[in-house]
């Protein structure tokens, strides 16, 4: 075979990029190309799998049956969309278990607004609504994505999100309409989810080093302020349809761009939080880090059965 | 003994009646029974599904990406196999 040079195949790469072919597991990909999707990609399955948490606090006090079945239909779609994402970081040649350790041990990320305690049954309402509603809007784009695995991924974890967001909205707009006690419930929840919901798009394009890159490589198809203006643009008049007011003095429509102004973001807290330091950062791992544990033995039982199995089979 | 040994297994469903069972994913399980069963919870959580198949992983044999042309290049000159290459009078009709 003839020997081909990096810059070769790195050009090639490129052009099936531009043309839209997607990359598959077992293609030539740059080193870098493949760092950067196992960050994402193991990053966006830990924020799944700790976004079961904040949630999974409320399942045993819902306030009725229906509203238990969905919220446990809704936390059981956030474990299965974190294992599809767990296979498709491992389809790049990522070890599962270092992938996971990774997490428990503090060296991954995860999406920060898991980091925020859910105080109130308006909490359920706020992340569907807010929370959902801004993961739609950075993981559609992502069905485009030029990773195959990932790509594909993300079409079922869509399909799946349509609902989470719906549910939310409901709790918010019943609340909305119930006694003053109830809807001021609900709006005290859009005033604590409110900006972290605005923080869940990332840092400000000129302060994201990343995205530049990612965006020639087709991981990324929008900036992190393209669509943090998209979230707004669409939420804002859902909010005010329901009778809440989004907590930002500075909110308002600018009849000129057709988009809505938006005030300052607090980044302080931001990267506090993303560096450890938020309400419940401690709390999520140690969860995380003790169901790991609880559940060992049930693996190893589960192993040596297996194993067992395979022996008579032999024998 | 963790996960860490439990093997990969990819996932085909069988969506409805009448239809091949398609590849949808893959997943970690001890065994096969354990793959059907986790398969049935992370893949057809909302019907999408008939019958699963699940294969390790290990004992799939695929072809080698970068020999793609050579091997699938054969079929792209002929283009004789397919009925758009032949003329057919005006006028003839059920064929
Ligand atoms: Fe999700
Ligand atoms: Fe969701």
């Amino acid at each position: 075979m003839e020997e081909i040079n990096y810059a070769e195949l790195e050009r090639r790469f490129q052009e099936k990029i531009d043309k839209d072919i997607k990359i598959e597991p077992k293609d030539w990909m740059p080193d870098d190309y493949r760092q950067t999707l196992i960050r994402q990609i193991s990053q966006h399955a830990h924020s799944e799998i700790v976004g079961m948490l904040p949630e999974g606090n409320w399942i045993t006090r819902a306030p009725n049956l229906r509203r238990k079945a969905v919220l446990l239909a809704k936390v059981q779609d956030e474990a299965g969309h974190g294992l599809y994402l767990y296979s498709a970081a491992e389809t790049l040649g990522a070890d599962r278990e270092e992938t996971i350790d990774d997490l428990h041990s503090g060296k991954a990320k995860y999406s920060s607004i898991f980091n925020y305690p859910t105080l109130t049954w308006a909490d359920m309402g706020a992340i569907g609504w807010l929370v959902d509603g801004a993961a739609i809007m950075n993981q559609v784009p992502l069905c485009r994505c030029s990773y195959g695995p990932y790509a594909r991924a993300m079409v079922r974890v869509c399909k799946e999100e349509s609902f989470h967001q719906r549910q939310g909205f409901e709790i918010m707009t019943k609340l909305a309409q119930g006694t003053p006690e109830q809807k001021a419930m609900a709006q005290d929840a859009l005033n604590r989810f409110w900006w972290p919901s605005l923080m869940m798009f990332g840092p400000n394009d000129a302060e994201s080093k990343h995205t530049a890159q990612s965006v020639k490589w087709k991981i990324k198809r929008h900036t992190n302020d393209e669509l943090r203006q998209q979230f707004v643009d669409v939420t804002v008049p859902q909010a005010e349809m329901i009778g809440l007011t989004i907590p930002d003095k500075d909110l308002k429509f600018n009849e000129a761009t057709g988009h809505y102004e938006f005030g300052e973001i607090n980044w302080d807290e931001f990267w506090q939080v993303v560096a450890g330091n938020g309400p419940c950062n401690k709390d999520r791992i140690d969860t995380r880090r003790k169901a790991k544990e609880n559940g060992e033995w049930v693996r190893e039982a589960a192993s040596a059965y297996a194993a067992k199995q395979a022996e008579l089979k032999r024998a | 003994m963790s996960t860490h040994e439990w093997p990969l297994w990819e996932v085909f469903i069988r969506s409805k009646a009448g239809l091949n069972h398609k590849h949808v994913g893959s997943l970690r399980a001890a065994d096969a029974e354990m793959a059907v069963e986790n398969a049935r919870d992370v893949y057809t959580r909302r019907s999408e599904g008939i019958s699963i198949w699940v294969v390790e992983s290990k004992d799939i044999y695929a072809s080698d990406p970068t020999e793609a042309d050579a091997l699938f290049e054969p079929a792209d000159s002929k283009i004789y196999r397919h009925p758009t290459f032949y003329d057919v009078p005006d006028g003839i009709s059920h064929m």
